[in-house]
């Protein structure tokens, strides 16, 4: 498998599947961020969630060809605007989702999986009508664009740092939200034992109503952060949210750190072993490593020690 | 709620009987060959419908994963449809006779060692039951001896289902790719695909699966039916009376699977191919809806709910594929806010009561219309 490459080859293809490893690990973290707080926090099988992400790409999509045709100025900018609106879009579509249909089902867990299901070929359906079947892809300003070269074997395209400090100043914001703000502090003592959270006074539906929207609101700007790296289609989401819930279970549901910890695991092995195999046989060899290790190990890598 | 006539033992043989009279007697009687061979094709996801009501209805598994085994099923018969169909003077005018066609544009030059035992009718018709079971028991027996189950288990079985599809696509000199097995032809001499052959077989699958409904009816009656219920409603109290939850679950989720193989097999016979788009997780995903549509806990209403739901998807894309899509989203949506139970649960709550006070009034029953009707 190592035949025919040099020494400094390999280091060189490692680097660099390694840094495609870090794109694909970036994506990762931003969608199982939602999950993680919408499963792993609230319980709640969210099946739709790869949709609310598609609609997070399907506003950039927007928002970039509003900007490039009437406000050419502003195009160097346009991500933020699109961003934020990603954000608001999927947010309070999420938060409306809740209040209809998440809601009704919270001891029936089994059952908001097929709701969502439902949701999610619905979503679908509607940006099949609106946006056509075909995938879509963003024009990125000039500055996102090319590459450094680091040595002469080894380059790091631009857009995919940038979507990899996007992806650490989003975790350090969720994390300092949920971990540091007193509004997390809320959400997990709701999370934990909702009757008496109840008890002392919090509104535990309205942090419900919050807490998914925010899920969904992260899977929002993850969609637009993938426009800068793929293209788009009505069916995308579907694509991903397996692996998804496989990067979730397999961090250990409760835990953020947990699942940062497995999409950087699941996304470097997968990466390292396209270069060398094909790529679907490098991603069965990863799921299937991921589920053997879950059939070991149930409760996935980090466990939150909580008291029932 | 007083004791109906439809309930019980009595009742469910009714049940039974008004089924197979449908099926048996008033469906091939009027509908033409074509149709008859779609609910045919129908028919054998009802297979899978069936085993989910043990898995899901009574015993709480949820698997998202059934069409793994419809899936292996089928693609075990096709796997000896297709080594019949090439024969080397069906194939001579490949570069190796003898082997399927997709094997050779695949540059495979011999036949692969896991295809070599389907030469074998008797061989083939053991792995559509056994093939899927095996593989069940091993998902089982890790996942329920480590007390893995509810939201956990869907997902996992998700995964593989999704595995599998990835791994049949990829592999495309030994599986035949996105294409599936396709060109079968005969078995055992026999044409597959004249009127007569597809009449035939719509009989077998159809007393086949009346069997398995028997079957399944047979099993929840007994006091493994009983403990599977318990543990559904509270498992660990079934823990603390001696039980070894973990085989029971690993045995419904095996019998379900195999069930599922039996349909598949059933599917590739009537449609005439397999492909890995009866395997991954959107068709597995459906077959679940087909179940909760007839109610969860029904065998029969199973049965039903498949039959309605594809002949809605069927007439629904022939007229307005478009909004196919969006009536699928609203029946699981209102399947499980509204009708948790399904037709079944509409039956027994609007029919059932009325058909007893008919009874009552010394008027003959006819439960075979009303329950039509109630479809």
């Amino acid at each position: 498998m190592f035949d025919g490459y040099s020494l400094s080859e390999l280091g060189s293809i490692f680097a660099m599947q390694g840094f495609a490893g870090l794109i694909l690990f970036s994506v990762f973290v931003l969608m199982a961020l939602g999950l993680a707080i919408i499963f792993g926090q609230m319980g709640v099988i969210n099946m739709a969630h790869g949709e609310f992400m598609i609609l997070g790409a399907y506003v950039t999509f927007v928002c970039s060809h509003l900007v490039g045709e009437h406000a050419p100025w502003l195009f160097p900018g346009y991500f933020f605007i699109a961003m934020a609106l990603a954000f608001v879009a999927s947010g309070s579509l999420g938060m409306l989702v809740e209040w209809s249909l998440i809601r009704f089902l919270y001891r029936r867990p089994l059952d908001t999986l097929l709701a969502t299901w439902g949701l999610s070929l619905i979503m679908q359906q509607i940006f099949r009508s609106t946006f056509g079947a075909r995938e879509v892809g963003v024009t990125l300003p000039d500055w996102l664009m090319g590459s450094l070269s680091l040595t002469d074997t080894i380059e790091v395209p631009i857009n995919g740092l940038f979507v990899m400090a996007l992806t650490m100043t989003i975790s350090a914001v969720v994390y300092a939200v949920l971990f540091r703000a007193r509004w997390g502090r809320g959400v997990r003592a709701v999370m934990q034992n909702r009757v008496m959270a109840g008890a002392v006074g919090i509104n535990t539906e309205k942090v419900d109503r919050y807490t998914f929207g925010l899920g969904c609101g992260i899977a929002g700007v993850a969609g637009s952060a993938f426009t800068m790296v793929g293209s788009t289609g009505p069916t995308s989401g579907q694509l991903y949210i397996v692996d998804t819930f496989l990067v979730v279970v397999f961090g250990g549901a409760q835990s953020l750190i947990g699942t940062i910890a497995s999409a950087f695991t699941i996304s470097q092995a997968q990466s390292t072993m396209e270069f060398f195999l094909s790529g679907s046989m490098a991603k069965v060899l990863t799921l299937l490593t991921v589920v053997g290790i879950l059939m070991l190990r149930p409760q996935g890598l980090f466990v939150l020690k909580v008291r029932r | 709620m007083t004791r109906s006539f439809l309930t019980g033992t009595r009742g469910e043989l009714l049940g039974v009987g008004v089924l197979a009279l449908l099926v048996l007697l008033v469906l091939p009687l009027s509908l033409d060959v074509f149709r008859l061979n779609l609910v045919g094709k129908y028919l054998t996801y009802a297979f899978v419908a069936v085993g989910l009501v043990l898995c899901w209805g009574s015993a709480g598994i949820l698997s998202l994963g059934q069409g793994i085994f419809f899936g292996l099923g089928g693609y075990c018969m096709a796997m000896f449809l297709k080594l019949e169909a090439s024969n080397p003077e069906a194939t001579k005018i490949q570069s190796t006779p003898g082997i399927p066609d997709f094997m050779d544009w695949n540059q495979l030059t011999s036949l692969p060692w896991f295809w070599e035992p389907f030469h074998s009718l008797t061989f083939s018709l053991a792995a559509v039951v056994l093939v899927p079971s095996a593989l069940a028991f091993v998902i089982g027996v890790a996942m329920f001896k480590r007390r893995v189950g509810g939201v956990y288990f869907a997902i996992i079985t998700q995964a593989i289902a999704a595995i599998l599809t990835i791994l049949i696509v990829g592999q495309q000199g030994y599986t035949g790719g996105i294409n599936g097995i396709t060109d079968l032809r005969t078995l055992k001499g026999w044409d597959i695909r004249t009127d007569e052959a597809k009449l035939v077989l719509y009989f077998v699958n159809a007393a086949l699966l009346l069997g398995c409904i028997l079957l399944c009816l047979a099993v929840r009656r007994s006091k493994l039916g009983r403990i599977l219920v318990a543990l559904r409603d509270k498992e660990d109290r079934v823990r603390f009376s001696g039980y070894d939850v973990a085989n029971f679950k690993t045995f419904v989720f095996c019998l379900a699977a195999a069930l599922a193989g039996v349909g598949g097999a059933m599917f590739t016979l009537q449609v005439g191919f397999m492909s890995p788009s009866f395997v991954g997780i959107v068709p597995s995903i459906e077959l679940v809806i087909y179940c909760a549509v007839g109610g969860r806990l029904s065998l029969l209403g199973a049965v039903y709910g498949t039959l309605l739901v594809n002949w809605a998807k069927t007439s629904f894309s022939e007229s307005f594929p478009e909004l196919w899509l969006f009536a699928m989203g609203a029946l699981f949506i209102g399947v499980v806010m509204a009708f948790p139970n399904g037709l079944a649960g509409l039956f027994q709550t609007h029919v059932v009561p009325r058909l007893d006070r008919l009874r009552g009034r010394g008027l003959p029953p006819v439960p075979g219309p009303t329950r039509m009707a109630a479809e």
